[in-house]
């Protein structure tokens, strides 16, 4: 016996809406035997996995500051990827972004009314854009894969913040732990009451309505589509291929950017060493658990922040590591492109003919 | 032992993951698949290399383990590209950040624990040899098989029936399909043997690099791994050079931290992703060059109609 695909005559409008339900299903399935093969009850570790995150208030409150940089990135992925442009570097933008904006509270610790906190955001997004332009000019000016590029200046972006952050921005005050000053009064993103969650979940979800609208209402948004999925089509149009890869890095990494200085100016409050748990790569998975679509991408960027919060819940409930979550998200990651499969071909088991 | 000898000695320890890891990914290559995964299936074989070493105390069926390791992680990739015909880059992008995952899950009770190191194997008489009899003729077996691997693959790509056929599937899977050969069984069994390179030379790292585990003790090595391949312009030979080249300039970097000159070591830790660009960069250049040896199928899928 034997699988073997057959191509539809066009994409499957059912599939495209139950590949994502699907995928999540098998990734819990695959989660209950995991679990019990760690000698776990399977139903008591997916309750405090992902349910418990979203019955309290306190923890759907955490949820929106993890969904926050999630969505925010993911968005940008999505159009990148819609249009063939591999831009996997967003862990480095976001990092850059939380260097470039946190300069002003830093070197400038007395500046204390409105503009600055404007400023901050701004420049948070220049860094991760001004980042992202570097593999947008090598692959635009010498044709070198973005793939790879992008995701070296990842490890660079890390060493250059752990220079700072241990070198010329610590807090002379610290007791010599590598972090910065606090960031003070308007130096801090506001917060929804006396909460956690702050305006980077306000700005993630500016993000997607304009993406939705430039993506489904504008021309912008048609070039994207066309040059992704028909490049030769594009051309003939006069779509500029090098303009899309440049308007596509910008526009991601300048999301990343903001994400990152979000993270820095909200829930931390300091610039540290570790900006952010991979939020870069996860969002990568919250971009394709969205199909590519930014409001598909709000509500994957939601289910994935439950993944981080499960995680931490069940290392405190359930003795587990919360490493686990990592796994998680990279079967969840497989499991929706196999299902992807689905909205093309249909399958099919061929059993061997008997002659 | 004299202070160059040592240094040629730890260049070599350097580069063998990356010769390992390379050479397997130039065959998928080849074969006109684009596997991403490298890094994930290369931490992958590392973990499962240094557990089953520690608990069975042999480092060879580490060896083994890191290798099978590998085998299974690609099988997965097989499976999502050529079986359901899914997008390489991302699905190599999943295997890497499955990989990632399950991998600090896996080593999380094997973190700092003391690891069994693999031991060189001094080739008699030869290894007394002055100097160079060290550097040649006493180094682990994972060393020579590096090196071997590379004149096997160099060989068999250029001047078998195998090798044809693989390129054959990798520049052009319509008239490979047409011709009659089996595409798909070609990139699995490339995918498989990519895989155990990985794995090979993530045991490699986690039993004679440093013979321990530490979490991503990869460190974007899998990446450089694939960035060799465009260096080599996919030629197995060229990916020997790439390896020590870039084995060097890693080292490099750890020397001149040592001795404490005055640069950051932020900075030199940078150096070998720099230096993964800007020879990207380079390469990439020259379209010319890049274009004659690029298999043509690369990162395209292939659905065979019956």
């Amino acid at each position: 016996m034997r699988l073997v695909l057959e191509r539809r005559a066009e994409r499957s409008r059912l599939m495209g809406w139950l590949s994502p339900v699907v995928a999540v299903a098998l990734t819990l399935a695959t989660g209950a035997v995991i679990f019990s093969l760690m000698g776990l009850d399977p139903a008591r570790a997916l309750y405090v996995y992902f349910l418990e995150p979203v019955l309290w208030w306190w923890s759907l409150e955490e949820l929106v500051v993890k969904a926050a940089p999630l969505v925010m990135i993911g968005v940008g992925l999505a159009v990148c990827f819609r249009a063939n442009v591999w831009n996997i570097g967003a862990e480095g933008q976001l990092t850059m972004g939380a260097l470039f904006g946190s300069a002003l509270p830093i070197l400038w610790h007395e500046f204390q009314s409105f503009p600055v906190m404007v400023l901050m955001l701004l420049m948070g997004a220049l860094g991760g854009a001004l980042y992202a332009a570097i593999p947008a000019f090598l692959r635009t000016r010498f044709g070198t894969n973005e793939i790879l590029t992008s995701l070296m200046l990842v490890y660079v972006a890390q060493l250059i913040a752990d220079w700072f952050i241990r070198g010329p921005w610590r807090d002379p005050q610290g007791f010599n732990f590598p972090k910065s000053v606090q960031f003070e009064g308007w130096q801090l993103l506001p917060t929804l009451g006396d909460g956690r969650m702050h305006l980077g979940a306000g700005l993630a979800l500016v993000a997607v309505v304009v993406l939705y609208v430039v993506m489904s209402r504008t021309l912008k948004g048609f070039e994207v589509r066309v040059v992704g999925t028909a490049p030769r089509a594009g051309t003939f149009a006069g779509f500029s291929s090098k303009r899309m890869v440049w308007f596509c890095l910008l526009l991601s990494g300048g999301l990343a950017g903001l994400a990152g200085i979000c993270e820095v100016a909200g829930p931390s409050g300091h610039l540290q060493p570790a900006i952010s748990p991979g939020y870069g790569f996860t969002a990568i998975i919250v971009a394709f658990l969205g199909r590519l679509n930014p409001v598909g991408v709000l509500v994957a960027g939601v289910m994935l922040g439950i993944s981080y919060l499960g995680g931490e819940a069940a290392q405190i409930d359930l003795g587990i590591s919360d490493k686990t979550a990592q796994v998680f998200q990279g079967i969840l990651l497989f499991f929706i492109l196999a299902c992807d499969t689905l909205i093309l071909y249909r399958i099919r088991l061929l059993r061997p003919q008997t002659a | 032992m004299t202070g160059l000898e040592a240094v040629i000695l730890t260049i070599i320890t350097a580069s063998t993951p990356l010769l390992l890891a390379a050479i397997g990914e130039l065959v998928v290559e080849r074969s006109g698949v684009l596997n991403l995964g490298v890094e994930g299936m290369m931490v992958v074989g590392a973990v499962c290399g240094f557990a089953t070493a520690y608990t069975t105390g042999s480092p060879y069926l580490g060896v083994l383990a890191g290798i099978l390791a590998g085998m299974a992680m690609s099988l997965l990739f097989g499976f999502l590209t050529q079986t359901l015909a899914t997008n390489q880059v991302a699905s190599g992008l999943a295997l890497t950040l499955l990989g990632l995952g399950l991998s600090g899950l896996i080593g999380e009770s094997f973190t700092g624990l003391p690891g069994v190191k693999l031991q060189p194997i001094d080739i008699p008489v030869l290894s007394e040899i002055p100097f160079l009899g060290p550097i040649l003729f006493g180094q682990d077996i994972l060393v020579y098989i590096s090196v071997a691997l590379v004149f096997v693959v160099s060989h068999v790509m250029a001047r078998t029936r195998t090798g044809l056929v693989i390129r054959a599937v990798g520049d052009n899977h319509h008239s490979a399909h047409a011709l009659g050969y089996n595409v798909i069984a070609v990139r699995y069994g490339c995918i498989l043997f990519g895989g155990a390179c990985a794995g090979l030379s993530g045991a490699y790292l986690s039993l004679a690099y440093t013979p321990q585990w530490i979490e991503n003790m990869t460190s974007g090595r899998g990446w450089i791994a694939l960035a060799l391949v465009v260096f080599a312009t996919w030629i197995a030979r060229r990916v020997l050079i790439g390896a020590y080249l870039f084995g060097t300039v890693w080292i490099m970097g750890l020397y001149a931290q040592a001795l404490g000159i005055g640069i950051p070591s932020q900075v030199l830790s940078s150096f070998p992703y720099l230096i993964t660009i800007l020879v990207l960069v380079l390469i990439s250049r020259n379209r010319t060059l890049t274009k004659i040896n690029t298999p043509a199928c690369i990162g395209q899928t292939f659905v065979p109609d019956r």
